[in-house]
C-alpha cells in the first residue's frame, strides 16, 4: 500500500490565505472581471502592482533571489482565491515562470532573472504546440546552433498565457536532438509574430508565438541536462496551481448559485427549497470540500518525490470533477437566465473548461495515477 | 473531555508503543468465525460473546476510555492518548467495539448534561461492555421524522408510564438499557416541544423485543414494544419538552460533531486496497481484472475516494481551511462515508464476476461472501441514523442555507 500523505497547514499559508481571501475580494468584484474581459490588456495594472509589493511574486523564491524563501504550499492559497475572484494578473504564469528557472537554470541565470521577476517583471512559459497531448517533451520547435554561441529558434508556441506583458518566456525547443529550455527576451520577438488568440474562458489573455528566427544568447541556454527534470517539475507545479484556482473557481460558483437558489422564487416558493436543486448542490458542495483537501494534502505534499506526484494528479483531478460538476449545475439552476451571456455561470463554466485543459484533465490524470498506483498490467 | 494537562511527548509516545505490542499480541487473526464488519451486523450470541469479552478486555488494559474521568471507570488521561491507543487497535485490525451506542452516544451525553448519578450508574458499564445499550429513536411509522415520534410517556409518581413501539433497534436483545425518546406532552403546539428523553431500563416488565429479519437473511435488529412499562423518573435528561433538543446533541455525537466519545471504532472502513487485492485475485478472459482499463480507472476513483475521506478527517482539525463554513464537513461527513462504504462493496461484488452469484454459506463464494454481505449491509448505514436525502437536506439547509422545503 502507497503513501497517499497526510493533509498539513502551515501559519504562513494561514496568513497568505487571510490576506488573499480579503484582497482579491476586494480587488476582483465580478463587475470589474467583466469590464476587464473586454480590455486588451486583460488586467488591471494598479492591482498588479499590489500583488507586487504585497511580495507574493517571490513567495516560492529563496531569499539568495530576493525571494521569501517559502515555498509552492504558501502559493496555493494565493492562486486558489486569485480563482475564486477569476483575478486576473500574470501572477501564475510569472511564478511558473520562476519555478522553471529554480529547478531547470544556471546559478548566473537564476542570480539575474529570478530577482526581476520577484521585482515585478513579468514572465512566462511557451510550452505547448500544434501537436501538444500535455506531455511536456513531445517538443517540435528547434533551436540550431550559431557560431557565435547564441541560437536561433524556429517552430509555433501556443496557448503562451499573459505573453503581452511578459519581459522573459521561457521555451523549450529540442536542441542536438534532445529537449532543451531556453530563455527569450519578449522585445527579441517581432510583434506580427504574435497573435492573440481567442480561448474560451475571456478573462484570460492567451497568444500563438512564431518563433521562427527568434535568436537567444548563449547565456541564456539553460543547461541541458536539467530540462526533462525541470520540465517534470513545471507539470506539477502547473497542476497544482491550477487545482488550486479550480478550487477556488469551484467554490465561487457553488455560492453565486446559491445566492440565486435564495433569492429566485417560482410557483410561490424560493427555488432552493425544492430537493431536485438542494440535493445536487449538497453533492456539489461535498465534491469542492474534498477536492479542497486534496489541494491542501497536494500543497503539503508536493516536495515529497513520491507522495508529492500522487497527491498533486489526485488534487488537479478533484478539483476538475468539482469545479466543472459544479459550474455545469450552475447554468442549469439559473434556469433560462443561465443560458444568457449576462448570468455569471457561465464565466466559471469557460474557466473550469480551459483549466482543464492545462496540463491535464481528470481523465488524464486518473490514467497517469493507474500507472503510480496500481500493479502495471 | 478530561480535566488532565497537555500530554508530555515521551509518555505519549512510550503509551502508544505499549498500545501497539498489546494490540499486536491480543488480536486473534481468526476467531474461526464470520466477525461483523458494524456493531449493527451482530446477529448471533457467538459474535456477541466474542465482541463482548474483546471490549471488556481493551478497556481494562486502558485502551478504551481513556479519556473518560477517572471517578466514572476512565483512565483520566489526554485525549491524544486514547487517539493513540485507537490508532494502535486499527494497526493491527483489531474487532469492532461492540457497545457503540453506550461508548459513542450515551457517554458523552451523560459526561456533558448527565447528573452525577447517571455518570457514576452507567459510565463504567459502558466501558467495560457489560451493561449493552441500544437507541429508541425511530417508530414504525416515524423514520426519518423523529421529531413526530408517537411513543407516550405519562407521569406516574416517581415514574413515567409508557406505551408505544421503537424500531431497528440495534442489539435490542441484549441491551440492558436504552436512550428513548418519548412523548410526554401531546398537545405542545410545536411537535418538538412535546418530547422527552429517557435512559430507560429495557429488563423490565412492559418491554418486549421481537427479531427483525434483515434483507441478508441475518438477524440484527429488532422492534422494541412497550406495553405499560414502567420507568424510572430519575432517568430523564433534561426537562420534560427538552427531548427533542437533547436527542439532537445526541445525533451531533454519533455524527463527531461533537467530542467526548469513549474511543476505539464501531465499524471496520471499506478499505480500497483490499477492493485493489480483490480485482487482482478475480480474472476477466484469463487475465486479473486488474489489468481491464477501464476497472483500473475505477479503481483509481476509489482510491482517491477513500483519500479524500482520509484528508477530511485531517482538514476537521486545520481551523483556517474550515472558516468560512465550520459546520460543513463534520455534517457532511456521514453522507461522505457511508456512501462510499455502499459503493466500493457494490463494486467489488460485481469484481467477482460470475462467482457474484453465490452467496455467504456456499463453498464456491468469493472470500465466504463477505462482499455482498458488506454491501447489503451498508444500507443499514445510509439509511440508519438519518437516510443520505435527509442528509442531504441537513447540509442545504444548516450548512448552505438553504429554506426548508
Amino acid at each position: 500500500m502507497q503513501n497517499l500523505g497526510r493533509l498539513g497547514f502551515s501559519e504562513e499559508q494561514a496568513d497568505l490565505l487571510d490576506v488573499a481571501a480579503n484582497f482579491c475580494a476586494q480587488r476582483s468584484p465580478v463587475q470589474r472581471v467583466r469590464a476587464l474581459m473586454t480590455d486588451e490588456l486583460g488586467h488591471d495594472p494598479g492591482v498588479w502592482r499590489e500583488t507586487v509589493d504585497l511580495g507574493w511574486l517571490g513567495v516560492a523564491i529563496p531569499e539568495a533571489y530576493g525571494g521569501v524563501g517559502l515555498s509552492l504550499a504558501e502559493v496555493v492559497p494565493i492562486a486558489e482565491q486569485m480563482g475564486r475572484r477569476l483575478l486576473t494578473v500574470p501572477f501564475v504564469s510569472s511564478t511558473l515562470a520562476a519555478q522553471a528557472l529554480l529547478k531547470g537554470a544556471s546559478e548566473d541565470q537564476k542570480q539575474r532573472i529570478l530577482p526581476l521577476i520577484v521585482s515585478g517583471s513579468p514572465a512566462t512559459l511557451a510550452l505547448a504546440e500544434a501537436e501538444s497531448d500535455w506531455d511536456l517533451e513531445a517538443i517540435a520547435s528547434t533551436a540550431m546552433r550559431l557560431p557565435d554561441g547564441g541560437l536561433t529558434l524556429s517552430g509555433v508556441k501556443r496557448l503562451t498565457v499573459d505573453a503581452h506583458v511578459a519581459e522573459r518566456i521561457i521555451t523549450s525547443v529540442m536542441l542536438d536532438g534532445s529537449p532543451a529550455l531556453v530563455i527569450v527576451d519578449a522585445a527579441d520577438i517581432p510583434a506580427a509574430a504574435r497573435r492573440r488568440e481567442t480561448i474560451i474562458d475571456e478573462t484570460r489573455r492567451s497568444f500563438e508565438i512564431d518563433l521562427t528566427g527568434v535568436p537567444v544568447a548563449g547565456a541564456n541556454l539553460m543547461p541541458q541536462e536539467l530540462a526533462r527534470h525541470a520540465l517534470h517539475h513545471i507539470h506539477l507545479a502547473a497542476n497544482l496551481l491550477t487545482a488550486a484556482e479550480m478550487c477556488g473557481g469551484a467554490q465561487a460558483v457553488i455560492d453565486t448559485t446559491l445566492d440565486y437558489l435564495k433569492t429566485r422564487k417560482q410557483f410561490g416558493q424560493l427555488i432552493g427549497s425544492y430537493q431536485a436543486l438542494k440535493h445536487p448542490i449538497v453533492d456539489a458542495y461535498v465534491r469542492y470540500e474534498q477536492a479542497r483537501s486534496h489541494l491542501y494534502s497536494a500543497a503539503h505534499n508536493f516536495s515529497d518525490q513520491g507522495a508529492g506526484e500522487i497527491a498533486t494528479r489526485m488534487a488537479k483531478a478533484e478539483a476538475d470533477a468539482a469545479f466543472s460538476f459544479a459550474s455545469d449545475r450552475a447554468i442549469q439552476f439559473h434556469g433560462g437566465f443561465g443560458f444568457t451571456y449576462d448570468c455569471d455561470a457561465q464565466l466559471y463554466r469557460r474557466r473550469a473548461i480551459w483549466s482543464a485543459a492545462q496540463h491535464g484533465d481528470a481523465t488524464y490524470h486518473k490514467r497517469r495515477l493507474a500507472e503510480l498506483l496500481l500493479p502495471a498490467p | 473531555m478530561s480535566d488532565a494537562p497537555g500530554p508530555d511527548p515521551k509518555d505519549l509516545a512510550a503509551f502508544a508503543e505499549d498500545a501497539d505490542a498489546w494490540f499486536r499480541e491480543n488480536v486473534e487473526p481468526d476467531p474461526g468465525f464470520m466477525l461483523p464488519l458494524t456493531f449493527m451486523e451482530v446477529g448471533t450470541d457467538q459474535q456477541f460473546d466474542f465482541l463482548q469479552n474483546w471490549q471488556r478486555r481493551v478497556y481494562e488494559a486502558g485502551y478504551l476510555g481513556a479519556s473518560w474521568p477517572k471517578a466514572y471507570g476512565g483512565g483520566g488521561l489526554h485525549p491524544d492518548f486514547q487517539a493513540a491507543a485507537t490508532r494502535a487497535m486499527r494497526r493491527a485490525n483489531g474487532p469492532i467495539m461492540l457497545n457503540a451506542i453506550g461508548l459513542n452516544w450515551t457517554g458523552p451525553l451523560l459526561l456533558d448534561l448527565g447528573s452525577e448519578a447517571h455518570r457514576h450508574a452507567y459510565l463504567k458499564g459502558i466501558l467495560s461492555a457489560e451493561d449493552i445499550w441500544c437507541q429508541g429513536f425511530s417508530e414504525p411509522d416515524h423514520g426519518s421524522d423523529l421529531g413526530s415520534a408517537q411513543t407516550r410517556a405519562v407521569r406516574d409518581g416517581d415514574h413515567y408510564i409508557v406505551n408505544g413501539s421503537k424500531i431497528w433497534t440495534t442489539l435490542g436483545r441484549y441491551a440492558r438499557y436504552m436512550i428513548l425518546l418519548a412523548r410526554t406532552n401531546p398537545d405542545a403546539p410545536r411537535k418538538y416541544d412535546g418530547l422527552s428523553f429517557f435512559l430507560a431500563p429495557m429488563k423490565a416488565g412492559g418491554v418486549e423485543t421481537t427479531p427483525i429479519r434483515k434483507l441478508t437473511g441475518e438477524h440484527g435488529f429488532t422492534q422494541t414494544f412497550f406495553n405499560d412499562a414502567r420507568i424510572p423518573a430519575s432517568g430523564r435528561i433534561g426537562e420534560e419538552g427538552d427531548g427533542w433538543k437533547v436527542a439532537m446533541r445526541t445525533l451531533e455525537y454519533e455524527r463527531g460533531a461533537r467530542g467526548g466519545q469513549a474511543g476505539g471504532y464501531v465499524s471496520v472502513q471499506a478499505d480500497a486496497w483490499d477492493v485493489v487485492r480483490l480485482a487482482e485475485r478475480s480474472t476477466r478472459a484469463g487475465r486479473p481484472a486488474l489489468e481491464d482499463p477501464v476497472i483500473r480507472e475505477r479503481m483509481v476513483d476509489f482510491i482517491i475516494e477513500i483519500q479524500s475521506l482520509s484528508l477530511c478527517r485531517d482538514r476537521l482539525s486545520v481551523s483556517p481551511l474550515n472558516a468560512e463554513r465550520p459546520s460543513g464537513l463534520p455534517l457532511s461527513s456521514k453522507l461522505m462515508q457511508t456512501e462510499f462504504a455502499r459503493r466500493i462493496n457494490e463494486f467489488a461484488v460485481t469484481l467477482t464476476g460470475a462467482r457474484g452469484a453465490y452467496y455467504v454459506g456456499d463453498p464456491n463464494a468469493v472470500d465466504d461472501g463477505i462482499w455482498a454481505r458488506a454491501y447489503l449491509n451498508a444500507f443499514s448505514a445510509t439509511i440508519g441514523g438519518g437516510t443520505s436525502q435527509i442528509q442531504h437536506n441537513i447540509i442545504a439547509e444548516h450548512v448552505l442555507g438553504l429554506p426548508k422545503g
